[in-house]
């Protein structure tokens, strides 16, 4: 098993190498550089020319790629054009929002899903199946950008419950963090509620009318027993994976609602980066993303041979 | 659960890069179809009759779909003009849903901006059921080294931060309702190619398919006469779910100014506009129609796919 | 002994029941609403199965011998399934039981064997697991009390370093091994009764054997009473005391087994036992099957069911159903107006039909019970059952 883990790290490595070599030729072949955006449209070329060869930008795109990564591995991302922010500041400050972000939703998300499916897969179609799946069908209606307006407008501005913006690090005031994080939060994690609800209800479903479960019940072991020992199991496999896939797609996707409730998170820096076409911190924040995509996907499947005994032994 | 081996099946192990990956596995097996057997899971997995629900929803989505194609000819104001005269009017028998804070009329915009939602979502969709769907499709059936490299290819893109794609790429390109089709569209490539794939290589090992090819039937003819008839469903709910799924993040893309430009209405900028500028509280019209009719329609269209799923007997796949 | 759990504890006395067996099923019927209708799968079955003895319940697919088998235990879908009739076993009630109460029962004193065992067990969960689940329920062992009973009865079915392989998971098991496992699951706890289901369809034919023998032997040491469900009236010929056989949800002849192949009186019967191939068989002997298909058990056709497909059929067996009786022999029941006798149907104008004794079956009886003589007359014995009656 060792040593399946250990080549499913070095091929993801060579996926986030990639990935960072494809960020670096998209960001660098846009039209624009960082020479305009600090010194404006409208300043002398000669200006240009001369902050462009200061900032190393007239090197060929190969050296500046490889002076980056050799940089990279002695621990220097470097700093943004603009503000000369060090980068490492940048997703320092940037990468715990986004981590809270995610283990508050999908723990939310997970709370809610799992034992409502478990609940509506032993009496499909009846009332509460029907309106859990109604719900569930209303959460993936109301995307992030629609439920974020709506819940600052009652909670935040109505109601005072919650604050529309501000954040102080879970380290310095854990009460407060929490409390602040709550509404972005619950925003990004209807959907996620959504997809693993139904996942899991729809796996428990089949899976209760496989012919272990009749067996396992001629036993004469109790319905709970069957359930949390026999039918949950080999349910989840489905509902790990889509954890992996959806956790996935939100590392970068926080970013709408970074940008709502005025988050400094990766998300939202790393969109101002393109739009500045700060290079540096774009390529940083995107091998950051990049390397936890590549992480949480060995983590899913680290955790699919614990739970799968079939996976490594087959 | 069909085996992990059936998915990666006979190919020769190929490349680091698309050895047996349990994870990616199982999510391709979410679409794969399964036979029910008994007739009990008939009754429980609730073959039922299309309920009222799901005609409801067709309606709507119909209605939605005939509004937008008819818009030009509809009796509708034009969605830009700005009637200074009517500022955030309240609906009335001249603006059947009132006018947003600079005079223009909310209905006519709703229905020019649900052009935007549709041609993104469904032409993004097509686009990428053509090549990723085809893709998928002889990748599945054929194996080998083509399928895996466009496995390594599509684990790559999903991987790759797509926003940062796409900014990029709209930034590069300019913003326009096709463009932004055709950058949604290829995103949607490395899924759509997976699920169909995923679903070609459940039948590629097939007897039926095995006895087509002892007959002496060519490649083309087996993957187009045998396995696509079989494919199809899965496709087309899948990419009903994934028409629902672009919808939601052409909105997001609107509501960021990154979509099709102001002053044409999209949903998602009309949105956008709603939330800002205070006009929750002067004028909570601007966002409620748009989010209604957003809401609306996506539930319509997941409910739609979710009946087809259930219709076809396919294992709960990714919304 | 006391059981655990449910509001009541069950007793389960070494007396046997009423009537004096351990297994009574009275009028049995179950039925399934489906979309299409009602498909009543059992219509109407009645037998007794005493301690330390093996019934075989033998029909072709659709039969409803497993639906059989499932609705004596109580084992059926939750919704949607009509189930009229009586179940005794041990002095207890089953139909009447609560689900608690029938939890006591189920792996305790009465249990299955099913038929597929790579479906049957749970592909994720240790084999070991799988069995002591039900020594800590019914017998309430500790975990190595469990364990080490668990590694014993893996040794009494046969499965080679117990200790090793009771960490073992189902897929890491040939499918003979697998059923041994299922075997050993159903025994556990020692239960009075075992059904087993079709337990060794898809196996090796050499393997069944060996399962079967295994069986047998277990059951000798246990003194317990087997119920073989199965297609194949082969499994059953040297196995059972007694033989139901099933068509379209109903007994159409009961016999012990000797007397069955000596003495079969159903024409399906003898129709099953003409089409198991037989080795001695010349090569390019056409196989004997049964013409037609079972049928439909929602609208069941109005006299015999098996009428359409019976080569001896008349009038009156389209128009009346016959009931199930004995003539003679009191152990011997039937379900035919026109029985065989001695191999020859009792029905009139038989001439044109192939009538004479098939030599499968005199040669299968002498195959199963030894030393029996293998005459079979042609056309002696007049009819004491069967012809017209008013």
């Amino acid at each position: 098993m060792v040593k399946y883990l250990l080549r499913r790290l070095l091929q993801l490595a060579v996926v986030a190498f990639i990935i960072s070599v494809l960020v670096f030729l998209l960001v660098h072949l846009l039209p624009g550089d960082p020479a305009t955006i600090i010194l404006g449209p409208n300043d002398s070329p000669h200006n240009r020319a001369v902050l462009f060869k200061q900032l190393g930008l007239n090197k060929p795109l190969i050296q500046q790629y490889t002076t980056w990564l050799t940089s990279v591995f002695h621990g220097n991302l470097g700093e943004s054009y603009l503000d000369h922010e060090s980068v490492t500041h940048i997703i320092s400050t940037g990468w715990p929002i986004d981590l809270e972000l995610i283990i508050i939703s999908q723990v939310i998300a997970f709370a809610v899903a799992i034992p409502l499916a478990l609940v509506t897969s032993r009496r499909p179609n009846r009332p509460v199946d029907n309106v859990s799946t109604t719900g569930t069908f209303g959460m993936l209606a109301l995307p992030p950008f629609v439920i974020a307006p709506i819940m600052v407008a009652i909670f935040a501005v109505g109601l005072h419950w919650f604050p529309a913006t501000g954040y102080v690090p879970f380290t310095q005031d854990p009460a407060t963090n929490l409390h602040d994080m709550i509404l972005p939060s619950l925003a990004i994690t209807a959907g996620s509620i959504a997809v693993y609800y139904r996942l899991f209800r729809s796996d428990l479903i089949s899976t209760l009318q496989e012919d272990f479960i009749t067996m396992a019940r001629s036993k004469g072991l109790s319905s709970r027993w069957i359930m949390w020992r026999h039918a949950f199991r080999p349910s989840s496999f489905s509902l790990l994976a889509a954890a992996g896939v959806n956790i996935g797609a939100l590392i970068a996707g926080t970013f709408i609602v970074e940008y709502l409730f005025a988050l400094d998170g990766l998300g939202f820096s790393l969109v101002a980066a393109v739009n500045q076409r700060d290079y540096l911190v774009v390529q940083g924040i995107t091998l950051v993303i990049a390397i936890a995509y590549v992480v949480l996907q060995f983590i899913i499947d680290f955790v699919f041979t614990v739970v799968d005994p079939r996976v490594t032994r087959e | 659960m069909p085996d992990d081996r059936e998915l990666t099946g006979t190919h020769a192990s190929g490349p680091l890069l698309t050895d047996q990956v349990p994870g990616l596995a199982a999510v391709d097996e979410l679409v794969v179809s399964r036979q029910s057997e008994t007739l009990d899971s008939d009754d429980i997995l609730a073959k039922k009759p299309l309920g009222l629900l799901f005609w409801f929803a067709l309606g709507w989505v119909s209605l939605v779909v005939i509004l937008a194609i008819l818009a030009n000819v509809l009796p509708l104001p034009n969605p830009n003009f700005q009637n200074y005269t009517a500022l955030n009017a309240a609906p009335s028998i001249h603006h059947l849903l009132g006018t947003d804070d600079l005079g223009r009329d909310l209905l006519s915009r709703l229905i020019y901006g649900a052009r935007v939602s549709l041609i993104v979502g469904f032409g993004s969709v097509a686009m990428g059921m053509l090549i990723g769907g085809t893709l998928g499709l002889v990748s599945g059936y054929k194996g080998g080294r083509l399928d895996v490299s466009l496995n390594a290819g599509a684990f790559v893109l999903l991987a790759f931060p797509a926003i940062v794609a796409v900014i990029a790429i709209v930034a590069f390109w300019g913003q326009s309702l096709l463009k932004i089709t055709i950058i949604i569209g290829v995103a949607t490539i490395p899924i759509l190619y997976r699920v169909v794939r995923a679903s070609s290589l459940s039948f590629a090992n097939r007897d039926f398919v095995v006895a087509a090819r002892t007959l002496g039937a060519t490649s083309s003819r087996i993957v187009f006469r045998e396995i696509l008839p079989n494919v199809v469903p899965v496709a087309v709910t899948f990419g009903l779910i994934t028409v629902a799924g672009v919808i939601v993040i052409e909105g997001s893309l609107a509501f960021l100014g990154l979509s099709v430009p102001l002053p044409t209405a999209s949903w998602g900028n009309m949105i956008s506009e709603g939330a800002s500028n205070g006009n929750l509280q002067t004028n909570p019209y601007i966002m409620i129609w748009p989010v209604v009719a957003m809401f609306l329609l996506l539930l319509s269209i997941n409910l739609i796919g979710d009946r087809l799923r259930q219709r076809f007997d396919i294992r709960e796949g990714l919304l | 002994m006391l059981r655990r759990g449910g509001a009541q504890t069950l007793e389960f006395p070494d007396v046997a029941a009423p009537g004096g067996h351990l297994l009574e099923v009275e009028d049995l019927h179950t039925a399934f609403r489906t979309g299409r209708g009602t498909v009543r799968a059992v219509d109407g079955v009645s037998f007794t199965v005493d301690r330390g003895k093996t019934l075989g319940i033998v029909g072709e697919s659709g039969s409803g011998k497993t639906v059989l088998a499932r609705s004596i235990m109580g084992l059926l879908p939750l919704h949607d399934v009509i189930r009229s009739g009586t179940v005794h076993f041990a002095g207890h009630d089953l139909t009447a039981m609560e689900p608690a109460q029938l939890r006591q029962v189920w792996g305790a004193e009465l249990s299955m064997i099913f038929q597929d065992p790579m479906t049957a067990l749970n592909p994720v969960k240790r084999i070991g697991r799988q069995i002591t689940e039900s020594l800590r329920l019914h017998l309430r062992m500790d975990r190595s009390e469990a364990n080490a009973t668990a590694i014993e009865l893996l040794r009494q079915v046969g499965i080679p370093s117990p200790e090793e392989r009771i960490r073992w998971y189902p897929f890491q098991l040939s499918g003979g091994m697998r059923q041994r496992v299922m075997i050993a699951i159903a025994l556990a706890c020692a239960p009075r009764l075992v059904m087993a289901d079709e337990p060794t369809t898809g196996l090796d034919v050499t393997v069944q054997a060996q399962i079967l023998d295994l069986l047998a032997e277990l059951q000798r040491e246990r003194h317990m009473a087997v119920i073989l469900v199965t297609h194949d009236l082969g499994v059953v010929a040297g196995r059972a005391d007694e033989i139901l056989v099933m068509y379209a949800g109903r007994i159409v002849e009961r016999a012990p087994t000797h007397t069955l192949f000596h003495d079969t009186h159903m024409p399906y019967t003898q129709a099953l036992m003409d089409s198991i191939p037989r080795l001695a068989d010349p090569s390019g002997t056409r196989l004997h099957a049964i013409a037609g298909r079972p049928p439909d058990l929602i609208h069941p056709p109005k006299g015999c069911r098996f009428a359409p497909r019976c080569p001896y059929v008349q009038d009156r067996c389209r128009e009346s159903d016959p009931p199930l009786r004995t003539a003679g022999s009191p152990d011997h029941l039937f379900a035919c107006w026109f029985p065989l006798v001695n191999g020859v149907s009792t029905a009139p104008s038989n001439g044109a039909l192939p009538s004479a004794p098939p030599a499968a079956v005199a040669a299968a009886a002498e195959d199963v019970t030894n030393g029996s003589d293998a005459s079979v007359g042609t056309d002696t014995a007049a009819p004491d059952t069967g012809g017209p009656t008013p």
